[in-house]
């Protein structure tokens, strides 16, 4: 399941955070373990989960048949609540057309391939958050380790700034008690109460795990893929070196970590 | 001194009693309101702050009526506004309840609110915004608690109050600019991501708070022996029409900008406001309403003639409360998420539970501003 540089990344990440948290380890092993400790240091600054999305390959499977099963997927293991109503849904991955996910790029005359075609939306796991930057009390927080956009559903006060503060309206509020919209309920992964925002969390719970995000794996299409951003060979820097890729809103400096190839 | 609250006319108790049926009645809604969740309320995934949101951001404003007597009189050592500073500052106490009481309806897990103290986030604006307002807060109440206790003992107020009030200036346009701030920093929401949206708030609140000032000093000479002096009336009447004719100035100054440059995102929200957009107006009465009465109100209060008659002035005054009640308290916040993230319109309007709690804490901070000025008028009656 794993691709080898993966792996090696998660073991020297957790190297470092030995050496970086424990200043005894370090006096310890100082001198053999000098050079070792450096690229680790350096590899971990570097760590940072990002996905690149190739819609014409979803768009292609699904000529052959309608397809949500990363939505599907999603949703049903993070116990994200189907609620109909557009203006109390919660979303972490969903689906919008091409003027709506990329407003400031589209023009009059798209493209016939493109238009109409539902593009993949979720949280973009920034490098510069304004979620993270405008939270009162760090519920919402970029892990230092892996870049991952978290939130603490417990430490939420529901204020919704960082709603106001998302320009890709990735952050959903829970203007209700979820669970009676819940279907399945995955015991293995926490339910939300009222008052509390959410989002894509990018599989944070799976990565612990050394698996990939439930989306990229179920995705039969091969439309999604994951990696470190900062590893010069890992699958998602070979997607980017090959191809254009756009990101939305790029011009906000939010550094989204998310590539949609065109 | 808090005793002088608890001896009154029929009128005043029913004015009590009234305010407290009606954040009786708040209460209930707001009961209803943590029991559903926000459901009961207008908001959506897109538009996620309403009408608490906006009227906090309109008090910040209003609670600027306490500088706007306070500068003046200790700064520049204008007398006349000696007899209100007591005014403007328990209105400023009054307002900033409100406030805070605005922010915690609005919030999903109020019983979580501890958490901005217990995990202090200085990169967050609305950290800051809970610092500035509690201290402003507890500024005006000392200082006003204070003076009025000194007064009423005919001794001067004691020393160690003087630089709490010098304080309490800058404090007062602190509170403004960081209400700005948390709106004026927050990229992809264009209708907001202005540098002049600080120094607006700043007029405007300079407008509506000593205007609504005014007509409580008015209530207050006709319904008790203590007069504030027509000069104070004519002081603070200045400072409404200047500080009326800047955040006109201000706003033509936006739409100079938005319109001239011609950048779709920074014309929408106003598009929205004025004439609709993608087929949603539910603002433009209302927003042409603001405009027109902002007009009238400056060209009313630039004359002379009619800013010196009380009547005339107190014309003015609503004018300016009412246009700048809609401009801030029902426009600026609700049109910052027209259009949402994905360039489409979601509208809002508020719902009946949502204006019932709305109204609760407007009367709870009538109720505060009336037993703080019972106190006060009583201090200064006794004087005479």
């Amino acid at each position: 399941m794993m691709d080898g540089s993966r792996r090696s990344f998660l073991k020297i990440g957790g190297l470092s955070v030995l050496g970086l948290s424990g200043v005894r380890v370090w006096n310890v092993f100082a001198a053999t373990q000098e050079a070792g400790h450096e690229a680790a240091a350096e590899a971990a600054g570097a760590l940072q989960w990002a996905m690149v999305i190739d819609m014409k390959k979803c768009w292609d499977y699904q000529e052959k048949q309608p397809c949500t099963d990363c939505m599907t997927a999603c949703h049903g293991i993070h116990n994200v609540p189907e609620i109909a109503d557009p203006k109390r849904e919660i979303k972490w991955l969903w689906t919008d057309l091409y003027q709506h996910a990329f407003p400031t790029e589209g023009h009059e005359y798209p493209p016939a391939e493109a238009k109409g075609k539902p593009f993949l939306l979720l949280c973009n796991h920034c490098s510069n958050p304004p979620c993270v930057r405008v939270c009162p009390t760090q519920a919402t927080f970029k892990r230092p380790e892996d870049g991952v956009v978290m939130m603490d559903f417990h430490r939420c006060i529901g204020c919704r700034y960082c709603m106001a503060g998302c320009p890709y309206g990735s952050r959903s509020f829970n203007w209700q008690d979820p669970r009676p919209f819940i279907k399945e309920l995955n015991m293995q992964f926490p339910t939300r109460t009222k008052g509390v925002v959410e989002k894509c969390n990018f599989c944070a719970e799976r990565l612990a795990k050394n698996l990939y995000p439930a989306c990229v794996e179920v995705c039969k299409a091969k439309a999604l893929t994951f990696g470190n951003l900062g590893d010069p060979t890992s699958p998602v820097r070979e997607l980017l070196k090959q191809h254009y890729t756009i990101r939305r809103k790029n011009e906000l400096g939010t550094g989204p970590n998310v590539y949609y190839i065109v | 001194m808090l005793e002088k609250a608890l001896e009154g006319s029929k009128s005043y108790w029913r004015l009590l009693v009234t305010l407290l049926v009606l954040a009786g009645i708040g209460f209930g809604c707001y009961l209803l309101q943590l029991n559903q969740g926000l459901r009961i309320t207008g908001m959506s995934r897109d538009v996620s702050w309403g009408f608490y949101i906006a009227q906090f951001t309109f008090l910040v404003g209003v609670a600027a009526s306490a500088v706007m007597v306070v500068l003046p009189y200790y700064l520049h050592h204008v007398k006349v506004f000696g007899k209100i500073t007591i005014l403007g500052e328990f209105l400023a106490v009054a307002s900033v309840t409100m406030c805070l009481l605005f922010i915690v309806v609005d919030l999903g897990k109020p019983m979580r609110l501890l958490n901005v103290l217990l995990y202090p986030t200085p990169n967050s604006v609305l950290f800051w915004d809970m610092v500035v307002l509690n201290g402003y807060l507890f500024l005006n109440i000392v200082i006003g608690w204070t003076v009025l206790g000194a007064e009423r003992k005919g001794v001067a107020a004691p020393a160690w109050v003087k630089p709490l009030i010098y304080l309490s200036i800058p404090w007062a346009v602190s509170i403004h600019t960081v209400t700005a701030f948390l709106y004026a920093g927050l990229p992809g929401r264009h209708f907001w991501l202005t540098a002049i949206l600080a120094p607006r708030f700043l007029a405007s609140a300079f407008a509506a708070g000593p205007s609504l000032l005014i007509l409580l000093a008015y209530f207050v000479r006709k319904r008790s022996k203590f007069d504030p002096g027509d000069e104070a009336f004519e002081k603070l009447s200045q400072v409404v029409a200047y500080a009326m004719c800047v955040n006109v100035f201000f706003v033509l100054l936006e739409l100079f900008t938005s319109f001239y440059s011609g950048i779709p995102s920074h014309m929408e929200g106003f598009i929205y406001q004025f004439s609709g957009l993608e087929g949603h107006g539910k603002l433009m009465p209302f927003m042409w309403l603001s405009a027109i009465l902002s007009v009238i109100a400056v060209l009313m209060l630039l004359s002379k003639k009619k800013r010196s008659q009380e009547k005339t002035l107190k014309i003015a005054c609503v004018l300016v409360f009412i246009a700048l009640w809609l401009e801030k308290g029902l426009g600026l916040v609700i049109t910052g998420f027209i259009p949402n993230p994905f360039n489409t319109v979601t509208e809002y309007w508020p719902t009946f539970p949502e204006l019932g709690i709305t109204i609760g804490v407007y009367a709870t901070g009538f109720l505060v501003l009336t037993v703080l000025y019972k106190v006060a008028i009583a201090v200064k009656e006794e004087n005479l």
